[in-house]
């Protein structure tokens, strides 16, 4: 009696699905996947369509502009002759500074935190700063940078202090994209290495930052993407709004054929020379401007499909 | 036994191993290894078995806060490899290793095993492919890659993979070769390879090999150590050892009453 109202009170708490049952609950669990992928789907959709529209309607405004002439033109008061040369030269110049000292500091920072450091509280202390710097406002960097490059080493309103400064900017960015790359090499690498009587150096030198160069390389594309496209810190460290001039050459025809005094010089930036259009009142600037957008969407959209192109070329060839 | 008609090529003596976090991971272990003989170290998971394997090569060093006491004695120079003077590097550069999985470097096959002698400054473009083509000779492989040096060593097969790190820790001509669990991660015939390539390379060298499976430990080695929670329970001949142990616990293990 006993043992009869057991098995009837467990079979009351599972009952054996027939096979139509177990069909069906497959199918309905189906449902929830087929719901979420299109979530999914409509969200990327959204996304992506957003940057599309803006794209294109800055394309199309800016549309008469995008020639030849823009790209070697200075700003000019009537807008049909002005372009963007002294712009995308400062920009370019100033990348230059930013990649000089912000790539070879942030990659020796990120393997001597992940590699070298002790862990401590003061190594504690510095990997929450250097995470906490990515997510500064750039503005504060601006600041920082007119209080000590340009107050308190006198470098002026130059090149080398824009330059200097988005590297600040940059480096906490070039920091954290090294040391995921590094983390992501497997321990029985490294062993595999020190194994054969490597020091610790070879084991960096021949291995670590060979096998993380493309992850650590997206770092740096995707940080001097975002540096070229910002405008606030570079307008506190004093941009000028109208340059009608290039920089002196960094290659010379006299001996020593490199010259460093384009450092010393004034500068505008691609987003600093769009804004200034815009703010004028006559619509033909505000064509210069959309031109200007374009150009600088697409320079984005280059280097950030040049590091995927790099790191997937790199890391072809290694498989954990 | 018969210790003293054959030479000692290292020994340990009464060594205690402490993890960072303070676990005693190796209680007095003392165990000799001899010259051109292969000593294979069995026992349950967690028995210390590795950590002791790993002593040897000072691998622990990599991590911080790890600590050794007692000795582990190179011959015939008596160096003991755990001395805080004796530096890791070099007993590294004597001492190599095999590790459980596969682990090439993501290069060429070539430069996979020539790496140990980069690191040792050799600069001689020849004498390095003398060496590379005698150490994938002695990991019999060099019949299967010699075509083909400069592909990555990711495009072999696991079998392949793993014969291709013992010609790397066979280039640089290392005193002993330490083995953990080498075929763990192999399929049948990988296995019977690298177990075959093994009792080769005694002739060469002294090997003390981690495993776990006892029938691999019965094929191929000439002494079996027993360890049990970070002891050393029995060392002995591996025929007496799987024949006749005198203790009751290996026994236990060997007839696989646990384990």
């Amino acid at each position: 009696m006993m043992k009869e109202n057991m098995s009837n009170s467990e079979e009351s708490l599972i009952k054996p699905k027939t096979l139509e049952e177990v069909r069906a609950m497959i199918k309905s669990h189906k449902r929830n996947d087929f719901i979420f992928s299109s979530i999914g789907l409509l969200t990327i959709i959204f996304a992506l369509l957003t940057l599309l529209i803006l794209f294109v309607d800055l394309v199309m405004d800016g549309y008469p502009k995008l020639n030849y002439e823009f790209f070697t033109d200075f700003p000019s008061r009537r807008a049909a002759h002005a372009g963007i040369l002294s712009a995308w030269v400062g920009s370019s110049l100033i990348m230059l500074v930013t990649f000089v000292t912000a790539v070879p500091m942030g990659v020796a920072t990120g393997v001597y935190l992940e590699e070298y450091a002790p862990k401590n509280w003061f190594t504690d202390i510095i990997e929450i700063n250097v995470t906490n710097l990515a997510g500064v406002p750039s503005i504060i960097y601006g600041l920082l940078a007119l209080g000590l490059f340009v107050y308190t080493f006198h470098l002026g309103q130059t090149i080398v202090t824009a330059g200097l400064t988005l590297g600040l900017l940059m480096l906490p960015i070039v920091i954290v994209s090294t040391r995921e790359a590094i983390r992501s090499i497997p321990v029985a690498i490294r062993e595999a290495a020190y194994a054969v009587g490597a020091t610790k150096w070879q084991v960096m030198l021949h291995h670590v930052i060979q096998y993380s160069f493309g992850g650590i390389l997206t770092g740096i594309i995707i940080g001097m993407a975002r540096a070229l496209g910002e405008t606030a810190p570079i307008i506190t460290v004093g941009a000028l709004t109208f340059i009608a001039f290039l920089p002196p050459a960094p290659l010379t025809s006299v001996p020593p054929f490199i010259s460093f005094e384009w450092l010393q010089s004034g500068f505008t930036v691609l987003p600093i020379q769009m804004f200034s259009w815009l703010s004028r009142p006559e619509h033909a600037f505000h064509i210069n401007a959309a031109a200007a957008g374009a150009v600088i969407i697409m320079l984005t959209l280059l280097m950030n499909g040049t590091a995927i192109w790099l790191r997937y070329r790199i890391r072809k060839n290694i498989k954990w | 036994m018969a210790q003293n008609k054959l030479d000692i090529k290292a020994e340990a003596k009464n060594l205690n191993f402490f993890y960072a976090d303070g676990t005693k991971a190796l209680k007095n272990v003392s165990l000799p290894v001899y010259e051109n003989k292969i000593t294979a170290l069995i026992g349950p998971s967690g028995c210390g078995k590795s950590t002791f394997l790993r002593c040897f090569n000072r691998m622990h060093d990599l991590y911080p806060g790890n600590r050794y006491d007692g000795q582990i004695l190179l011959h015939p120079d008596n160096t003991n490899v755990l001395a805080k003077g004796v530096d890791p590097i070099e007993v590294r550069m004597r001492i190599s290793m095999v590790f459980q999985k596969p682990n090439p470097f993501p290069k060429s096959i070539y430069e996979n095993v020539a790496y140990g002698l980069r690191v040792r400054g050799e600069r001689s473009k020849s004498a390095v492919d003398d060496k590379v083509e005698e150490a994938l000779k002695g990991a019999s492989l060099w019949n299967e890659v010699k075509n083909r040096l400069q592909d990555l060593a990711f495009n072999l097969s696991g079998g392949q993979q793993q014969r291709l790190c013992i010609a790397r820790a066979l280039a640089t001509d290392p005193e002993i070769m330490l083995f953990d669990e080498p075929t763990s991660a192999l399929d049948p015939i990988a296995t019977v390879n690298i177990e075959e390539l093994m009792s080769g390379l005694k002739n060469k060298l002294s090997i003390l090999v981690v495993t776990h499976n006892m029938q691999q430990a019965a094929r191929i080695s000439d002494y079996t150590a027993y360890m049990y929670l970070g002891e050393m329970i029995e060392f002995d001949a591996t025929d007496k050892i799987f024949t006749n142990p005198s203790k009751k616990e290996t026994e236990d293990y060997i007839t696989g009453k646990f384990g």
